[in-house]
């Protein structure tokens, strides 16, 4: 198992509002960075519904009161934090836990 | 008629595939009762039902397809039993049989004769020579249209009714000197009285057509200059290449005659409240039939016979309601661009009717109002050049309303400060007819309402009202805003949870508050940290106000899918690259590059619609790489994959083509160039063509320019998409500076107030006052804002960028163009397989097969 966490680029390499996509092991995991400063998400990059690894390229959206992606295909949004598809509750996607350390980001993706 | 028949198929023959027989089938196939019919239609003609009311526009596109109002699979696949090009002979009324001139013996439960009118020719001596001609079908245009090209130089037409001008029309359009002869002393005799025909007389003039008025044509014989030449009862002469006559109508009731059925004693054939002819199974609709001694020349009142007979024959009819008991003719139209309108007693017959005219000369408006003699209510009117107030008069007629004190105002101009009575829409009766061309009540729109609708969209989508001619939509949105009021509906017309506010007001807020960032327009005017639908908004917005740069840190986030990235993302997550074409010119050297990147990156390669060229299945990391390539060759970024200005279509044009009228390749180029990467509400398709032959298809645009011999005509708010709609002629004959100016307006306009991801189709269809507001905005500037949106689309102009270009130089962009951000490697998930020698996405079944075999 890889439970350690992994260094994968700096704060400044992911554009506020918006996300970016890194090789974490054998997962590609998408990263988000709501707002100009230091607020992320992880979650899994492949878009279940659109079945392509597209997640990282979505608009970020701000639904009543959670922070989702809206998927770059067909916009259904998947909750950063929970994973879940708000446009359908039994599609879930993988959520990764994700810091930032001394100015790197760095994901656990077990 | 048996008792027992619930169970039995009764078959219904419908003799005649106009439109008040298509009418009748497409109705009782909509039917719950569908099932209970078997259906067998005759048509005379080699097509289907098409739209004979727009007849004339076949001389435009000369596409019959156009004009169709179904098609042979439609019937097909519904079971209709369709005889084409096969005219029923002869009935049998007692062994309720039929048969046709092919031999076709059939019999019936129930008839529906739909056989329709023929023009009436005159018994002129010379009428049968050669190049005369009728108008009544596609063929008689195809036969009109193949004598000019055969060098007719001249055109007459016989008879000044609507349909004489609208053949005069064709006339001149296909490059003939037109004229009209008219037996009358005023054109439009039926519907206009002395004084809008006088003015209507000058306007046809002023339109290059000659008007030959109180002429009786005694013979044709052999001409001097032309083929033909007229003999006029008063000894003048005409001399003309080909003959069209159009003066009149009469009903095609022979069928009927023969056959037994009572027939009018002027022609016609008789029918009951019902539709029924004296022979209770045999129902006659449309113009072949006789009601109360009258024929109806009009669609509309077809249509109604149609949906009567119908209900009738499948036993719905429950006393008055289903019941035909006349129609109100009024009418507007478009004559060659006048506007002309007649409604009820517009001759004031009425005893003791009295009248109101108002005539101004150098505006070439004409207007009548009949009144009764109490003064109280609208018996009928005239209106000629300016028939704005058709709506509102008929109205007043139809449903008996009172009138307002001063009954004049309601013809004149307004002036400010005196404003014009208002019909307000709670006097209008359940039954008021707000839209004709569909038949909708003011009853059916309140009921749609309460049935959930609560917007002019829904309405339409629901009831279809506003959707045919669009000339009620002002009068529906009233009746529509007024029941949602009664009923204390409050509409949220909100943008997102984000902004309270439309897009046309948020515009207003960015423009006018130099809002130059989304974080400042949230923390202004929003709240939340904003969502996908008010990002992307937003950054269009900012975009068509001060044409930034769209991924600086202060943008980037708000764009959509396919801005992120400047290029279109495809169902595999990788993206389509398309350079601008302009024009859709390209040399033989940037055919061959885009030919050696296609190759080298292994893309998939096709033709656009809009006269371009897309390589599909670039990836991420390709994309700068490609577009380097590019720009070093010349090219920028095609915008495909914005919500902007795409390609200007256009045929060849003057320079090559034999029949081109202007170089149509030069002024596409031109206009791509002056408007390229200019965003708005959603994608703009432009096209020009050199001629009215119009290959480039610019009536099906969002802008659409056409040369002809005087100027460049200009089209808007067409859509070939979803929803196809023809686009409106908006101004004709217009100088290159002129077309260029109208065009920087109007596309600032719909910048301004379009709604989010609303076509210029759409938009249109719901703007009120329709397009004769929109000419007064963008023509007349009646806003005062024309010098405005000129100087915002200068701006625009002015800082333009190829986002390519901008990219590839900047190295913290560049840095976004990777799968990963920490890896080298590629999307394992994106494979490909061939297909026609090229590549397409593998399906999920193929890719665990190539998956597989790499592991």
């Amino acid at each position: 198992m890889n439970d350690s966490w992994l260094a994968v680029c700096h704060l400044h390499d992911i554009a506020p509002n918006t996300g970016i996509c890194a090789k974490v092991h054998d997962k590609q995991v998408a990263i988000f960075r709501q707002g100009k400063g230091q607020d992320l998400y992880a979650i899994d990059n492949f878009d279940p519904i659109g079945k392509a690894n597209v997640l990282s390229r979505g608009l970020l959206a701000h639904i009543g009161d959670s922070i989702t992606v809206a998927s770059p295909l067909y916009k259904q949004h998947y909750c950063l934090q929970s994973g879940i598809c708000k446009e359908d509750e039994k599609v879930k996607i993988p959520v990764y836990k994700v810091r930032l350390n001394e100015g790197a980001v760095e994901v656990l993706a077990g | 008629m048996s008792q027992d028949h619930s169970m039995q198929t009764q078959k219904v023959i419908v003799v005649g595939n106009g439109m008040v027989g298509h009418q009748f089938i497409d109705a009782l196939l909509n039917s719950d009762q569908r099932e209970r019919f078997e259906i067998i239609t005759f048509s005379e003609e080699s097509r289907v039902a098409y739209d004979r009311v727009q007849l004339t526009r076949y001389f435009e596109t000369h596409n019959a397809e156009d004009l169709a109002l179904t098609t042979q699979a439609y019937y097909e696949a519904q079971g209709v039993r369709l005889y084409l090009q096969d005219k029923v002979e002869h009935i049998d009324l007692h062994n309720k049989t039929v048969r046709s001139v092919n031999g076709i013996e059939l019999t019936y439960d129930k008839l529906v004769l739909a056989t329709g009118s023929y023009p009436f020719v005159p018994p002129i001596k010379g009428n049968d020579r050669e190049n005369c001609f009728i108008y009544r079908t596609i063929e008689d245009l195809e036969k009109i249209t193949n004598a000019a090209r055969k060098g007719a130089k001249v055109g007459a037409v016989v008879g000044g009714g609507l349909l004489g001008l609208e053949a005069a029309k064709a006339v001149k359009d296909l490059g003939l000197d037109a004229h009209v002869v008219e037996h009358n002393t005023r054109l439009m005799a039926v519907q206009v009285d002395d004084g809008g025909g006088q003015l209507l007389k000058e306007k046809i003039r002023q339109l290059g057509v000659g008007v030959h008025l109180g002429k009786t044509t005694s013979q044709i014989c052999d001409g001097e200059e032309c083929v033909h030449r007229m003999e006029f009862a008063d000894g003048e002469v005409l001399e003309t290449d080909m003959i069209i006559f159009s003066a009149g109508i009469r009903p095609q009731d022979a069928l009927a005659r023969q056959c037994g059925l009572d027939i009018g004693e002027r022609g016609g054939i008789v029918i009951n409240n019902y539709c029924q002819t004296s022979d209770p199974d045999v129902y006659a609709v449309g113009e072949c039939a006789l009601w109360n001694n009258r024929i109806f020349g009009l669609v509309a009142p077809g249509y109604a016979m149609a949906k009567v007979a119908l209900a009738h024959m499948i036993g719905q009819s429950a006393g008055e309601e289903e019941s035909f008991t006349g129609a109100d003719m009024s009418t507007k139209l478009k004559l060659m661009g006048v506007d002309v309108a007649s409604i009820g007693d517009s001759h004031g017959v009425t005893p003791g009717a009295r009248v109101y005219t108002y005539f101004n000369q150098p505006k070439e408006v004409y207007k009548k109002l009949v009144i009764s003699e109490d003064n109280r209510k609208v018996l009928g009117a005239v209106l000629v050049g300016d028939a704005e107030d058709y709506g509102t008069l008929l109205q007043y007629m139809l449903n008996g309303i009172d009138l307002p004190d001063d009954p004049e105002t309601l013809i004149l101009p307004s002036f400010d400060g005196a404003a014009k009575p208002t019909l307000g829409v709670a006097a209008l009766p359940q039954s008021a007819q707000i839209c004709s061309c569909h038949d909708v009540s003011k009853g059916d729109i309140c009921s749609a309402i309460q049935n959930g609708c609560c917007s002019i969209g829904d309405v339409k989508g629901s009831t279809k009202a506003g959707t045919g001619c669009g000339g009620c939509v002002p009068l529906l949105t009233n009746v529509v805003n007024h029941q949602l009021e009664e009923l204390g509906v409050e509409v949220s017309r909100d943008l997102c949870e984000h902004f309270p506010y439309t897009r046309q007001e948020l515009y207003h807020l960015v423009r006018v508050g130099k809002i130059q960032t989304f974080s400042e327009l949230l923390e202004k005017h929003g709240k939340g940290h904003g969502c996908e639908i008010c990002k992307p908004t937003a950054g269009s917005i900012l975009a068509s106000c001060w044409n930034d740069y769209v991924l600086t840190d202060d943008h980037i986030g708000l764009q959509d899918t396919n801005d992120i990235y400047l290029g279109n993302m495809q169902k595999d997550g990788t993206y389509s690259i398309v350079p601008r074409i302009a024009g859709g010119e390209i040399t033989p050297e940037k055919l061959i590059v885009l030919g050696q990147i296609a190759k080298e990156y292994g893309l998939y390669t096709k033709i656009t619609g809009g006269q371009r060229i897309d390589l599909f299945g670039a990836q991420l990391h390709q994309l700068p790489e490609i577009w380097d390539w590019l720009v070093k060759e010349g090219f920028e970024t095609g915008h495909a994959y914005g919500k902007s200005v795409r390609t200007v279509k256009s045929c060849v044009g003057s320079t090559w083509c034999r029949f081109g009228v202007d170089d149509s390749v030069g002024l596409a180029i031109d206009i791509e160039n002056r408007y390229k990467g200019l965003r708005a509400p959603h994608k703009l398709k432009f096209a020009v063509s050199g001629c009215t032959r119009e290959c480039a298809e610019a009536q099906s645009k969002d802008v659409g320019v056409i040369a002809t011999e005087n100027g460049w005509n200009l089209y808007v708010c067409g859509n070939g998409g979803m929803k196809p709609r023809h686009a409106d002629l908006f101004a004709t004959d217009l100088d290159r500076e002129t077309l260029i100016k109208y065009i920087d307006r109007f596309l600032m306009f719909y910048i301004r107030t379009g709604d989010r991801l609303q076509r210029t189709s759409v938009w249109r269809d719901n703007m009120e006052g329709g397009l004769e507001y929109l000419q007064k905005v963008i023509i007349e500037d009646s806003l005062g804002i024309a010098e405005e949106l000129e100087r915002e689309m200068a701006l625009n102009i002015g800082n333009y960028q190829c986002e390519w270009a901008t990219t590839i130089k900047n190295p913290e962009r560049l840095k976004r163009f990777s799968h990963f951000i920490n890896s080298e490697e590629t999307d394992s998930n994106v494979q490909f397989v061939k297909e026609r020698e090229q590549i397409r996405p593998a399906n999920e079944l193929e890719k665990s097969h190539i998956i597989a075999k790499a592991g």
